[in-house]
């Protein structure tokens, strides 16, 4: 029963093939029995789980079933949960249990969704090994001693290993994309702003952006059916209406226009996974696309644009934890000022505040035009490099990482190298633009990642795009071993 | 390129985040190679650019100043790891 897909679920339950009681179930059993090897859960709500499973076994009984209805899902311990523990991987947030849902909690409810639970991530969302977790690091089911990724590595893990059909994640830099292609599984990154950040724990305000982890492209659009919608509660969150994603899966991407960057494909990417873009390519040519050579020459500039637009917004966001009004407080303050110190110091781990210290660094006085306003405009020319580009084609391909699955604590000494891991995906947060990463094949026994860039709001055609692909390929039904 | 002593007290101070004696070093060398990574930027001609702040140029949205929410006081004090008769307590600020 984990071997099927979401659309595959929603066709079962509806065919009465097994009830959402039995398939939560199954999924409940098998994180209680493997979840030891992976990490991938902080927290699991099997009681929670079942009700809602025998709730929506009414509704469909009735033949009144919303999308998901019944359908299990995970989400990413970012998201707030009314009444269940929400850490954001950090000590800080230990003893946090929200008073509301986040938006996006609130749409998967809507849709008649069950939670399985919360998965596991960098400490507030910074990281792309998943190791900064308070809940310790996560292992890449394809092997257990290397990375799954980050930040949403534990989303990732658990869909790879057949723990819930699907996740919801979100990404920053690439925290979606990322620990994707580490994992085998598809993820996709919405343009900014589509779905809404309501109830998503802050890291880089203008950066972030919720978004599925799945093991299709058909399955990332139903989901992304359900996580997108605009939301008065967010003034960042677009008024626009949302696409019918599953719509255009099956058109035809004949004469479609794929963008190659050369600076995609330079010093640093490891030639196995080059060649597997390549084939990934080849096939697209196969399927009636054309490739064109594009260049997007600002492109060495995201990854020290995005340090210091994230650590700068990470400071301001992360001022909020204060030790007064939610979250952790040191132990026998002597006054005002120690209480914040150490409270932040002893609830923080070592990348936040690190990441906290250069924000603050690019934030005072002094500095702001220097880094903050440097970085910002920065970032227009890196937007301004995609948008000639998308004048002269549909979308654009490349690998959504540099190398595959690292070893755990291998990066760690040296932030910068793993800073570095995101230099593909960063660039499309700083442009705004939707981002996906599908399977295309393996390098040195480990999964790569396709990265596929859409134009602004165009997820529906990437999605296609995707779809097409895995029509024609089968790298995403691979399975690891140890999710068997 | 290492950050000073100084400079990393100077940013604790700002940040509110106690940094122990024993890893200011370490702090410091590690703050010192992001510093570096970032001064890349310095060498773009960015004359005449404007900073970016929305993907798509989006304005801030209005909306009517109503009230949409109920007041959930008790339920957002029981978070704080210390309240008292509806308020937050922290040690005392003025003698």
């Amino acid at each position: 029963m984990h071997q099927l897909t979401i659309a595959e679920i929603i066709r079962g339950l509806r065919d009465k093939q097994f009830s959402s009681v039995e398939l939560t179930s199954h999924y409940l059993e098998r994180i209680q029995q493997l979840d030891s090897q992976f990490n991938s859960f902080i927290t699991v709500t099997s009681e929670q789980a079942l009700n809602e499973a025998a709730a929506a076994d009414a509704r469909l009984a009735q033949g009144d079933a919303p999308a998901l209805c019944g359908v299990p899902v995970a989400h990413k311990d970012i998201f707030c949960t009314n009444g269940v523990r929400t850490s954001c991987g950090s000590k800080m947030l230990d003893n946090f249990v929200p008073p509301y849902d986040a938006t996006v909690i609130d749409n998967f409810q809507q849709a008649g969704a069950i939670s399985l639970g919360k998965t596991n991530m960098d400490e507030f969302a910074m990281g792309s090994s998943n190791e900064t977790s308070f809940y310790g690091a996560v292992k890449n089911p394809w092997d257990v001693e290397r990375i799954p990724g980050g930040s949403s590595g534990g989303s990732a893990a658990a869909v790879a290993a057949l723990l819930a059909p699907g996740a919801t994640a979100t990404d920053t830099g690439g925290s979606i994309r990322q620990p994707a292609a580490m994992t085998g599984t598809t993820g996709l990154k919405p343009t900014y702003g589509r779905v809404s950040r309501w109830g998503m724990i802050a890291f880089a305000s203008s950066l972030d952006q919720g978004g599925p982890i799945t093991r299709t492209a058909e399955d990332a659009a139903l989901m992304l059916s359900v996580m997108a919608s605009p939301d008065a509660k967010d003034s960042t969150c677009l008024d626009r209406p949302v696409q019918d994603y599953t719509a255009h899966l099956n058109d035809s991407i004949a004469g479609l226009k794929i963008g190659v960057p050369s600076e995609y494909f330079g010093e640093g990417l490891d030639s196995e996974v080059g060649a597997r873009v390549q084939d990934a390519l080849k096939e697209y040519e196969k399927l009636g696309a054309e490739l064109v050579e594009i260049s997007l020459p600002h492109s060495k500039l995201a990854v020290p644009a995005y340090y210091v637009i994230a650590p700068a917004e990470a400071s301001a966001n992360l001022s909020r934890f204060d030790g007064v009004r939610y979250g952790y407080r040191c132990e026998n303050p002597a006054d005002l000022r120690d209480l914040y110190m150490r409270s932040r110091g002893e609830g923080f781990g070592e990348e936040v505040k690190r990441r906290i210290l250069v924000g603050s660094y690019a934030l005072s006085a002094g500095y702001y035009d220097a880094y903050y306003n440097k970085a910002q405009q920065v970032r227009r020319l890196i937007k301004q490099d995609f948008v000639d580009a998308f004048d002269k084609v549909d979308v654009i391909m490349g690998p959504t990482a540099p190398n595959p699955a690292f070893k755990l604590g291998e990066k760690n000494a040296d932030p910068v190298a793993m800073y570095l891991e995101d230099i593909y995906t960063i660039a499309t947060n700083l442009a705004g633009l939707p981002g996906m990463s599908i399977p295309c094949g393996f390098a040195h026994g480990l999964p790569v990642g396709l990265q596929i860039i859409g134009n602004y709001l165009d997820e529906a055609r990437m999605l296609n795009v995707a779809h097409q692909f895995q029509q024609a390929s089968d790298w995403h039904q691979q399975t690891a071993p140890a999710a068997e | 390129m290492a950050v000073d002593a100084q400079t990393i007290e100077k940013l604790a101070e700002l940040a509110r985040i106690a940094i122990s004696e024993e890893t200011i070093d370490e702090v410091s060398s590690r703050l010192g190679d992001v510093l570096q990574l970032v001064d890349q930027l310095q060498a773009v001609n960015t004359d005449g650019v404007e900073p970016m702040a929305h993907p798509l140029d989006e304005v801030q949205v209005l909306r009517k100043d109503a009230v949409t929410e109920p007041n959930r006081r008790e339920a957002f004090l029981a978070l704080a790891p210390q309240s008292e008769a509806g308020l937050y307590l922290v040690p005392k600020v003025i003698d």
